[in-house]
């Protein structure tokens, strides 16, 4: 077991950040911590690299406990915290330079671990980080992090505010990292993104909704969403949620989807009561349900 | 040896900082210099048209005389011609005048006699920078009387002009302000911009990932103020090296004890410093206790700028505990009166006491974890 | 029938030194549209915005904003739009009514408009038992919502969002593009960026920019079936990993 969390809980002042929270994570699993900002995830971090202690419940971290090995857990865990933590004066190499030298390494003795991602930044090792991309800053955090071969990765909303294509980069070289042994804890406000982890625990207001492999937590979702099309998207939602037996009505991309009560729903019968409300191009269509859909629905 | 080079590579780290933020380092190292130069130059201060008051007990060819080349002179005013000793008093309390030149009866008749006249000079020593110039000044002019009277006179005579100030008689702030000015830099550099840098890796959360590293905590501090205790050091070589030749301060002391001292002060503004960082979270907090907490204590309590001595009785007891004050009559005398460590042993040890309490403070402050 | 242009830009380019972070673009936004405004980081999109918003001069090129040149009128552009970013949204040590009373200010509201602008915010987003709190302690999809109203508050022309959903849970985050609804609704345009794939579809229409250029402009619709895909989360990965 590389991450065993057992019943924490912790408190600032009034909020409860963190309610009695429990989660295992195996050796070399890609876990995902998925839920919005506030919900507590960097809490969760915090007190599993040790920054924080937890107000009740204990904590392991390869297989050494948070609060009393200490030094164990620093030697051998990488963390990316959020807003990655770079020094926006020095350059791409200075960074990596000095990150290797607290660690006690080198660039070279790891350099296999990070090669994949390093190489493309190395064109602008000599640009300062404060200069970088999004994205790009975002690699060189996880070579700063990685740059000591740690047992586990610890990272915190490594994706926020950086665009579609780096994202899917970031995952690229999460699978690959996790294929050389590591195990990985990352949270993420994404909810497109749960799918490409091995296992997720849904989580708002410091509470653990649900754990379980992406595709158990859709198959176990039992309501059935239509994707519903009209020409005026605004008008549908508004006369949708006017529906007499409507569970819930959101818009998801392209479509709005919209949840009945009742198990018998007949989508004929919607149909012509979008038409009388004047809707043209009419689509309803049972939809590909997501993690979105399961989490909104919690 | 991977701890010394972690202790390098975070050294190295550090001066990146500091040299790539141009406008602190200007900061830096043009503010030491400005500032003496500032304080110098208000010492040093030229004097204009300054009234006078003049008592000739004499009143003689030789005092007209040099009464009227005081007169002349674009320095002095002379405001009031006085009769007797006992009135230079309540002119001064006055306080329209700053200074009394007497001239002793039968000024004329002893030049001519015993080869030797006194003129007095009598100033008011609160403002000790005036008084010493009104006294340089009123000497120089009676020198160059002397010197037109040799050349039309063979005769060797000799007019001595004995210069007395009241009520600050010792002129004690005429050299303070190098020795000010250097508390004051060195406790800005040392404590402002430790805590700034060590508070600025709070802000950009560099500092989780610092403290999720095998670092020690001891190890982050010191990488962190060793930069500042060398920059620290130039700062201290520029002020006295302004302060001897362009202001001809003594340094009549070890050179070697005046660095031990100055090094030692340091390294407790330095854990003042980290002191700060550790109880502020953001740079702003930082700046904004090490002005006010620090800073108006130096320049207030210190005795730099107004002697302790004449403070009510609760604020000189408070002075004691400011390491600035220590560090400045140590500095003085090292510089003044070239006293070696033997009569300075007992601030030495406050100081060394002082550094040691806020050295073993602010390691147990040093939050290992977040909160 | 003609529409109403309310932003126009022609060939806007921008030059730091020797990198050209916008490289002469052109495009119209029309009164009343949600228009997305997508592209990687680093594609010069927070360039063009605050040239747009008046806040960073053009190096070339023209820009209109709601009748008034982006240069030369600056401040009449700032005038007539309203601003908000996901970096600075309120006051944080301030509470919502204080926050809705400075910003109202700033805009040279009355201050009985302020105190009906007050009541009516409050009223709308539910904010009864927090309107004396501290900004700071709210949930940040709550912040946002205010942030949105505090940034119409002087009816503006033209709304810029900069990533305005970043992090915002999927509830509040629906919530959000139904007040931008509204408000589009009312004729407000919307100039918006996201990070968001599913809320491009949401525009009416979406630009993507890729190194200083726009390489596509055009309803999600046609986009998608322009690059033969099925969302445009596809679109958006094919046309910045072709560029590569």
């Amino acid at each position: 077991m590389s991450i065993a969390v057992n019943n924490i809980s912790k408190s600032y002042k009034k909020l409860k950040a963190v309610d009695s929270i429990t989660f295992k994570v195996n050796d070399g699993e890609l876990f995902g911590l998925i839920g919005p900002d506030g919900a507590g995830k960097t809490t969760i971090f915090r007190i599993l690299t040790t920054l924080l202690v937890a107000n009740e419940g204990s904590a392991e971290v390869a297989g050494y406990d948070v609060v009393k090995q200490l030094k164990e857990i620093r030697n051998s865990v990488g963390y990316m915290p959020g807003k990655f933590s770079l020094y926006q004066d020095l350059t791409v190499e200075e960074n990596l330079h000095f990150f290797a030298t607290i660690f006690g390494t080198t660039i070279e003795e790891n350099y296999d671990l990070i090669k994949d991602i390093y190489i493309q930044i190395e064109p602008f090792k000599d640009r300062r980080a404060g200069a970088l991309s999004g994205g790009m800053k975002q690699k060189l955090a996880l070579c700063c992090a990685l740059i000591h071969a740690p047992k586990v990765l610890f990272l915190d909303e490594p994706t926020t505010g950086v665009d579609p294509v780096s994202r899917k980069e970031f995952w690229i070289m999460l699978k690959r990292l996790q294929q050389k042994g590591i195990t990985i804890l990352v949270s993420t406000p994404y909810m497109d993104e749960a799918s490409l982890c091995d296992r997720i625990a849904l989580i708002q207001k410091g509470k653990i909704l649900k754990i379980d492999t992406p595709q158990n937590i859709i198959n176990n979702y039992e309501k059935v969403i239509y994707d519903v099309q009209a020409k005026n998207t605004h008008g549908l939602i508004h006369d949708l949620k006017n529906y007499p037996n409507q569970y819930s009505v959101y818009a998801f991309g392209e479509f709005v989807h919209y949840i009945d009560k009742n198990a018998t729903f007949n989508p004929n019968d919607l149909q012509t009561y979008l038409k009388n409300k004047n809707h043209t191009d009419i689509i309803i269509k049972p939809a590909t349900i997501t993690i979105e859909d399961v989490f909104m629905d919690l | 040896m991977t701890i010394m080079k972690r202790f390098i590579g975070f050294v190295k780290k550090e001066f990146y900082h500091i040299f790539r933020d141009k406008r602190s380092l200007f900061i830096l190292f043009g503010m030491p210099i400005a500032q003496i130069l500032l304080f110098g130059f208000a010492i040093t201060n030229e004097i204009n048209n300054v009234d006078i008051a003049i008592l000739d007990q004499s009143n003689d060819i030789e005092t007209q005389k040099i009464i009227y080349k005081i007169k002349a002179s674009p320095y002095f005013n002379v405001a009031n011609q006085i009769e007797k000793e006992s009135d230079i008093e309540s002119e001064f309390k006055k306080g329209k005048i700053k200074a009394v030149l007497i001239f002793e009866p039968n000024f004329s008749k002893n030049l001519e006699t015993k080869k030797v006249a006194v003129v007095q000079a009598i100033t008011d020593a609160t403002e000790p920078n005036v008084a010493n110039t009104i006294a340089n000044y009123t000497s120089a002019i009676i020198q160059n009387y002397q010197s037109q009277k040799k050349q039309s006179n063979s005769n060797q005579v000799k007019v001595e002009v004995q210069s007395r100030m009241f009520y600050n008689p010792e002129l004690k702030s005429v050299f303070n302000f190098v020795p000010g000015v250097m508390t004051v830099i060195l406790m800005l550099v040392s404590a402002m911009m430790t805590s700034i840098s060590i508070t600025r890796e709070k802000e950009l959360g560099t500092m989780e990932i610092l403290l999720v590293s095998p670092l020690k905590p001891f190890q982050v501090i010191i990488g962190k103020v060793f930069p500042y205790i060398f920059l620290s050091i130039i700062n201290a070589i520029v002020i006295l090296t302004l302060g001897y030749f362009v202001f001809k301060m003594p340094i009549n002391g070890s050179i070697f004890l005046l660095a031990f001292e100055s090094i030692l002060f340091i390294i407790s503004a330095l854990s003042l410093g980290i002191l700060i960082s550790t109880v502020s979270n953001s740079q702003q907090t930082a700046m904004m206790l090490s002005l006010m907490g620090l800073m108006l204590p130096v320049i207030i309590l210190s005795g730099f700028i107004f002697p302790i001595n004449s403070m009510p009785l609760p604020m000189q007891v408070i002075s004691n505990i400011i390491p600035a004050k220590w560090f400045i009559i140590i500095v003085k005398a090292i510089m003044l009166k070239g006293v070696g460590i033997q009569y300075i042993w007992k601030e030495t040890l406050i100081l060394i006491g002082m550094t040691v309490f806020f050295i073993t403070l602010s390691i147990k402050k040093y939050k290992i974890r977040l909160e | 029938m003609e529409r109403e242009k309310i932003i126009s830009v022609k060939n806007l380019t921008k030059e730091f030194g020797h990198f050209t972070a916008v490289k002469g673009i052109s495009f119209d936004v029309y009164k009343g549209e949600i228009f997305g405004f997508l592209g990687a980081n680093g594609a010069g999109k927070t360039t063009a915005m605050k040239m747009l918003i008046g806040i960073s001069n053009p190096t070339s090129g023209e820009a209109n904003v709601a009748g008034f040149d982006v240069h030369s009128q600056a401040d009449m552009v700032k005038k007539s739009i309203g601003y908000m970013s996901q970096k600075f949204s309120m006051y944080d040590d301030l509470t919502i009514k204080e926050n809705i009373t400075f910003f109202g200010g700033i805009y040279g509201l009355s201050r009985i408009e302020i105190k009906q602008k007050i009541a009516q915010l409050i009223e709308e987003l539910e904010l009864q038992e927090v309107a004396n709190n501290l900004v700071g302690s709210l949930p940040l999809g709550w912040k946002q919502k205010l942030s949105f109203s505090v940034a119409l508050l002087h009816e503006p022309k033209i709304v810029f969002l900069d990533e305005p959903t970043g992090g915002v849970d999927p509830i509040t985050r629906r919530q959000f593009w139904e007040m931008i609804y509204t408000q589009a609704y009312k004729g407000t345009t919307i100039f918006v960026t996201t990070h968001y794939m599913d809320e491009a579809e949401y525009c009416d229409r979406v630009s993507i920019m890729v190194d200083g250029s726009i390489e596509a402009l055009d309803t999600p619709k046609n986009l998608k079936e322009q690059f033969k895909v099925d969302s445009m989360n596809d679109v958006f990965l094919k046309l910045a990993r072709n560029i590569e």
